[in-house]
């Protein structure tokens, strides 16, 4: 029987009281009441504090560049479909280095979970705005307050037709584990992203902050209506709802490709022997 | 007399020359022929003055030559720019219902390929045909070579198209058949050979070195590298995946190589720029993986169409710190072919990221040469196997060794994990700060070079065996440098050539006893100011004593280097 323990990896570098601690462990426990081995899952990430994530885990890991987790993360499931590849990276890397890659990650929509750390600033340059900073914030770059909106990585999501979009938040560890496990069983790229403090460089949303704004979404809203999880992507502010606000379920990339219908391209045989026909078309 | 014929191709973007082309360079191959086609446009879709160039002769060939002996002129500006080069016995072959010339010459044969194609098929679009039945009747060449090639094209499509190509083709073989052409070509027996370009043969090379994943993004003069790859993917099981950018091409590498089976990306000097992150994220977590980069004028956007050796220095010091690379550069297409081969097969063995230098006049041009051969290809892998995995109690990814080489599995092979991170680490691949341990690690890096430095061939030495004189270069200036060589030595010149195709890492102490021999060195590149001499000089301390250089877009010919060695090298006493 697997348990959280058997996530457990390297000692972390993190700040006491990071919100970077509660994804770990919602993770991990997701990990093992979903009963997979960490040989099973690979864990990808960039560069940032979430982004080391991966080394505190147990799995495989391929710690890239930063803000280019997506693209290895991709081309391993497509070599390996039978790994379950997710995706810890930061609001930084994910919506700003990485911005590219996001918007052509959703149309893909790859079988792979992305959890986004957001906690709304740069946290191991010290603390500069991120792209989910919100407009106004003093920092000691963006001295009369950051002069543009934040990013909206959900609507954006869903404008892309995303197949899976949700919020979680670190204070609710259960809810968050169980978006996590939610997001891993999904067939097709989940966003998970997680409201996150950084106790460190962010004074303003902080514990207190999110947990008077952060509301679970009620038993009966439909995350299939397009234009109601909109609604609920654009709510920001007094109020932050929290849970699976758009499902959206369709095909996968790795399933329309026919090459992998033989399975795993790891797995499949090279067989040159063709190349004695296609000479041919030379001659 | 050996022959050796020029043929040109000139019209505007979307008139079909590559068509014309392709099926010229194809009926000389099977009459038994040796060709050579160039190719030079303009960067657009339609319009523009472009041409094609085969170079037809009974011996190999594999380069330019700037005298024309049959000009086939789809527009006025084709007659025009190419006139000055047009032999005395030369003939221009155009519609004089569509281009109205003031001048007169007996060089000039209005053919009204339009009209013909108008009243035997109903459709303009067989003017081509004609304009290839009458090169044909011209040099008297075998028509039902034509026929043939003609049925393979059309006759899946509808027979009846195979049948009007074949009438047009007769009708403008019988308008040209009695010119009196200074030669003739009788098609002999086939040679054997095939007739491919770089492009196509460094994909076909991936396939043979079994590659499974290919990513790219589109760039003049690296996409056909991924049109050919994406034609065959469903054959040969290959995942190609058009990137959002060459940021995101190379990371997919990086994954998919990770992941366990063999990756390559091409692409030109904008592109490789967005990668040079990727290229250290390769060395760093020495993850094996092929790079071609397609070499165009620069800088910046530069000459998109047009070509240059001008990115070596740049692929050689790519990518922020130090760790080892490979770098080749093939001559032709088949050393492109084995090349790739040997690329694959050592970044696999040394954990390294192997860069195929091309450019765009090996990548576009269709050489005909030996048929190659599958049964040379070898797969080495270098991963660690079932029983070595099955023995081994823990498994440390960067493990210190000799060769600096360490233990490579891939995640699944095994119920060991593998770690890799583009932050400094440990043993296993975690993040770390042990200075001490970083000293060990880029040590273990860079050992590598001493046993790489093992595996590179030695260049071509070619030309006079007393020479006082050596030209060096590299890459793609293969074919042109050789004949040049034989024409200085012809007038007694004393010339030798060294050309190389494996780069880096540098053969430092066979350069440094080589060229000691020679009284000049020559430094010949197809760029502005000797790359690869530069690089030579900074590992011998020996510098070049002249440089024939060629920047303005297009590549060297024979003669345009004999002139230019006339020009440079040879005082003038001398002369």
């Amino acid at each position: 029987m697997v348990t959280a323990k058997d996530f457990t990896g390297e000692e972390s570098a993190w700040c006491p009281g990071c919100g970077n601690f509660g994804i770990l462990t919602a993770l991990q426990k997701a990990l093992a009441e979903l009963n997979l081995e960490p040989q099973q899952v690979l864990l990808v990430s960039g560069i940032g504090q979430a982004s080391k994530l991966p080394h505190y885990a147990r799995g495989h890991v391929f710690n890239g560049l930063h803000g280019r987790a997506i693209p290895p993360a991709i081309a391993a499931k497509l070599v390996n479909h039978e790994l379950n590849v997710i995706i810890t990276d930061g609001d930084g890397g994910t919506y700003g280095e990485g911005g590219n890659h996001f918007i052509h990650a959703l149309r893909r929509n790859p079988d792979i979970t992305l959890i986004v750390h957001n906690n709304q600033v740069y946290g191991l340059t010290k603390g500069q705005a991120s792209p989910t900073t919100d407009q106004g914030v003093v920092t000691k770059i963006q001295a009369h307050g950051v002069p543009v909106p934040a990013f909206n990585p959900l609507a954006v999501a869903i404008a892309l037709n995303a197949s899976f979009v949700a919020r979680g938040f670190v204070g609710e560890p259960e809810h968050l584990k169980n978006l996590i496990k939610e997001g891993i069983q999904h067939k097709g790229l989940s966003l998970i992203d997680v409201l996150q403090p950084c106790v460190s460089f962010n004074k303003i949303n902080t514990y207190q902050w999110y947990r008077q704004r952060a509301y679970k979404l009620p038993g009966d809203y439909d995350p299939k209506n397009k234009a109601g999880a909109m609604e609920k992507a654009n709510e920001w502010g007094d109020h932050i709802p929290l849970g699976v606000l758009y499902l959206n379920p369709r095909l996968v990339y790795e399933e329309q490709i026919p090459v992998l219908k033989n399975g795993p391209l790891v797995k499949q045989k090279i067989d040159t022997s063709k190349i004695v026909k296609v000479l041919e078309e030379f001659c | 007399m050996n022959l050796d014929y020029n043929i040109v191709i000139g019209g505007k973007a979307g008139q079909g020359l590559q068509t014309i082309s392709d099926a010229l360079s194809k009926l000389f191959l099977r009459g038994g022929y040796e060709v050579f086609t160039s190719q030079d446009y303009m960067s657009r879709v339609r319009g523009g003055h472009n041409f094609f160039m085969i170079r037809v002769s009974d011996r190999p060939v594999s380069a330019q030559k700037p005298k024309i002996d049959l000009l086939i002129a789809l527009d006025q500006e084709t007659i025009d720019l190419h006139w000055p080069d047009l032999e005395p016995e030369a003939f221009v072959f155009y519609d004089g219902e569509s281009i109205h010339l003031s001048r007169e010459d007996k060089r000039l044969v209005s053919i009204p390929w339009d009209q013909i194609a108008s009243t035997i098929g109903g459709n303009t679009i067989f003017a081509n045909t004609i304009a290839v039945g009458a090169c044909c009747g011209l040099l008297n060449f075998d028509l039902g070579l034509l026929a043939g090639l003609l049925q393979e094209a059309f006759a899946k499509k509808d027979p009846k198209i195979v049948e009007t190509n074949l009438k047009c083709a007769k009708a403008g073989y019988e308008l040209t058949k009695n010119l009196k052409s200074r030669i003739t070509i009788q098609s002999g027996k086939t040679s054997g050979k095939m007739y491919i370009n770089g492009s196509e043969a460094i994909g076909l090379g991936a396939i043979a070195s079994g590659v499974k994943f290919y990513s790219g993004y589109p760039m003049t003069p690296s996409t056909g590298i991924l049109n050919y790859l994406a034609g065959k993917s469903d054959e040969f099981g290959i995942v190609v995946e058009q990137a959002e950018d060459e940021i995101a091409a190379i990371n997919f590498v990086a994954g998919a190589s990770f992941a366990g089976v063999r990756a390559m990306t091409a692409t030109s000097g904008g592109g490789f720029c967005l990668m040079t992150e990727g290229v250290s994220l390769i060395g760093c977590i020495e993850t094996p993986a092929v790079l071609v980069l397609g070499q165009r004028p620069g800088p910046s956007t530069g000459l998109p169409t047009r070509t240059e050796q001008g990115d070596l220095e740049f692929a050689l010091s790519a990518g922020q710190g130090e760790f080892p690379r490979f770098i080749f550069a093939p001559r032709t297409p088949e050393d492109a072919f084995y090349l790739t081969q040997k690329a694959f097969n050592l970044a696999d063995k040394y954990q390294v990221l192997s860069i195929i230098m091309s450019d765009q006049h090996l990548a576009d041009s269709g050489w005909t040469l030996a048929k190659f051969d599958p049964d040379k290809i070898k797969i080495e892998r270098y991963l660690l196997n079932e029983q070595e995995l099955a023995g081994l109690k823990e498994y440390r990814r960067y493990d210190l060794s000799e060769t600096g080489v360490s233990p490579r599995t891939i995640p699944g092979a095994s119920r060991h994990l593998v770690i890799a991170d583009s932050d400094e680490h440990d043993r296993q691949g975690h993040i770390t700060e042990d200075l001490h341990w970083r000293e060990e690690i880029v040590k273990k890096r860079l050992v590598k070079y001493k046993y790489m430095q093992e595996e590179i061939s030695l260049p071509i030495k070619y030309g006079d065996n007393a020479a006082e004189t050596v030209l060096i270069g590299w890459g793609s200036t293969y074919g042109a440098m050789k004949e040049a060589v034989d024409l200085l030595n012809a007038k007694n010149r004393k010339v030798a050539m060294l050309h190389f195709n494996e780069l880096w890492p540098l053969p430092v102490e066979y350069l440094s006893r080589e060229l000691s021999k020679y009284d000049n060195i020559v430094a010949v590149e197809n760029n502005a100011t000797a790359q690869f001499m530069r690089i030579i000089s900074g590992q011998t301390g020996i510098l070049s004593t002249h440089k024939i250089l060629r920047f303005n877009g297009q590549p060297f010919y024979p003669q345009l280097i004999v002139d230019l060695f006339q020009k440079e090298v040879i005082t003038y006493g001398d002369r």
